[in-house]
């Protein structure tokens, strides 16, 4: 079953029913206590990472998160708190997964936000399980996680190469929606929620 | 590469679309939740819902619909129409909209868009804007075209990209329902001149003009209505067609 870190940032509705249409059981972690109920943690997270920062120190549950052993997704800002740190109000973060979230560069003649539907291409982790490469996502967001050889498992191109997912041990984080990424993006719920360490 | 969007648009009165639709396996073409999910399947990237119910009981309504959709769709939505406060956006963002789409309340009232992009962020707030031609200027029209403002459609967008508008929603009214093609020559101006997405509507009415509007406009999306609800074109088809024509979409 899994846990969704219940800490304010941004509405999680369209999580919740993405999971209630695929038969995923889902709870609300608002404790401690309560992240030992679940077998996976979900990380949400819309808006300015170092106010989604902030109200994550708020619940008291940060060294615990850093100590799980079972799988955690973090899904857009919620990914990027997995980072040291963001250029986004100069915030630092978590650092479990030790890169950096940058802000989009507009003279790359790019706008900004990145929003909508682009390909990704991965490492055949098994979060993209059964995924094709080049399989598009939906993405929005204006700050974006670096590339890392080490710790990327799947990598979009908006001006430049950025990760679209990462991973480090038991810590996985997605730039994308998965919820709003139609069925690709269902299946990438469901691979989580099927992982084992 | 980012794919360029299609955006069927569908018009919401007491919770129910109208326009006639007629595909042929929907039970009942007036259900938003039903008619959304089909387009979702067919490949829409997005879809927009204008509220145009006038009624007092209209909110409570439209938030009980706009759940509804958000447990049955997997790809995003925007809900615009009667959007005037804070409240309107945020009981909508926490029944699962993804955007809101406003448009006269930002005219009379800017800094709404200021407001809205703090409380919510600038990839929440798209503002709709309805331009006509006039005396050789392009101006900003209100209530469906009726009511011209004093703002001219340059200004008012790159105001409303300062002031955190994410998105602009462009709706020619000398094209729209014409069916004679998209306004590329104002729609490639104002792309040229904001870092933000663009999304073009009204003149939509054969494949050609979505091909013709990414190519020669540049735009982020393109939004249609009675195309797609009249099945005139298939979305399926035009993103082969956009394909061909070396335009990235998702298909």
């Amino acid at each position: 079953m899994i846990g969704i870190i219940n800490y304010g940032a941004g509405n999680i509705f369209s999580l919740t029913a993405a999971l209630a249409r695929l038969n995923i059981a889902y709870g609300m972690v608002n404790n401690e206590d309560e992240l030992e109920k679940y077998s996976h943690m979900i990380i949400p997270g819309v808006g300015h990472a170092g106010a989604a920062m902030e109200k994550l120190k708020d619940t008291g549950l940060i060294e615990a998160i850093k100590k799980l052993s079972k799988p955690v997704l973090g899904i857009c800002v919620g990914m990027q708190l997995l980072t040291e740190h963001s250029e986004e109000g100069d915030s630092t973060l978590l650092n479990i997964i030790p890169v950096m979230t940058k802000k989009f560069d507009k003279t790359l003649s790019i706008k900004i936000p990145h929003m909508g539907w682009n390909a990704i291409q991965h490492t055949n982790n098994s979060l993209f399980k059964g995924i094709e490469n080049n399989e598009q996502f939906y993405f929005v967001h204006s700050y974006f996680i670096e590339y890392n050889p080490t710790f990327d498992i799947a990598s979009a191109d908006y001006g430049l190469k950025f990760s679209a997912a990462i991973q480090k041990n038991n810590f996985y984080g997605v730039q994308f929606h998965p919820e709003k990424s139609g069925k690709a993006g269902e299946l990438i719920l469901k691979n989580f929620s099927n992982l084992s360490l | 590469m980012l794919s360029k969007r299609i955006i069927p648009c569908l018009d919401v009165k007491d919770g129910r679309t109208v326009k006639g639709v007629n595909f042929v396996d929907l039970r009942d073409a007036g259900d938003p939740v039903e008619l959304a999910a089909q387009y979702a399947q067919q490949g829409a990237d997005e879809l927009v819902f204008l509220d145009i119910t006038a009624t007092h009981e209209r909110r409570k309504t439209m938030i009980e619909m706009v759940k509804s959709v958000a447990r049955q769709l997997n790809i995003p939505f925007t809900i615009g129409g009667g959007i005037s406060e804070i409240a309107d956006a945020e009981a909508l963002l926490n029944a699962g909209a993804d955007k809101i789409s406003i448009n006269s309340a930002a005219v009379r009232n800017p800094k709404l868009i200021e407001e809205l992009a703090k409380a919510f962020g600038v990839q929440f707030v798209v503002l709709a804007v309805d331009t006509k031609y006039i005396n050789g200027k392009n101006m900003v029209h209100l209530n469906g075209g009726r009511l011209i403002t004093e703002l001219e459609t340059e200004n008012w967008i790159k105001q409303a990209e300062d002031l955190g508008a994410g998105e602009i929603l462009l709706t020619s009214m000398d094209h729209d329902g014409t069916k004679a093609g998209f306004d590329c020559g104002l729609l490639g101006k104002i792309n040229h001149m904001i870092n933000i997405p663009i999304i073009a509507s009204g003149g939509a009415g054969n494949m050609e003009h979505f091909t013709e509007v990414f190519q020669k406009a540049n735009v982020d999306a393109a939004l249609a209505a009675s195309v797609f609800h009249y099945g005139e074109i298939l979305i399926p088809d035009l993103k082969q067609e956009l394909k061909r024509n070396h335009i990235p979409v998702r298909i």
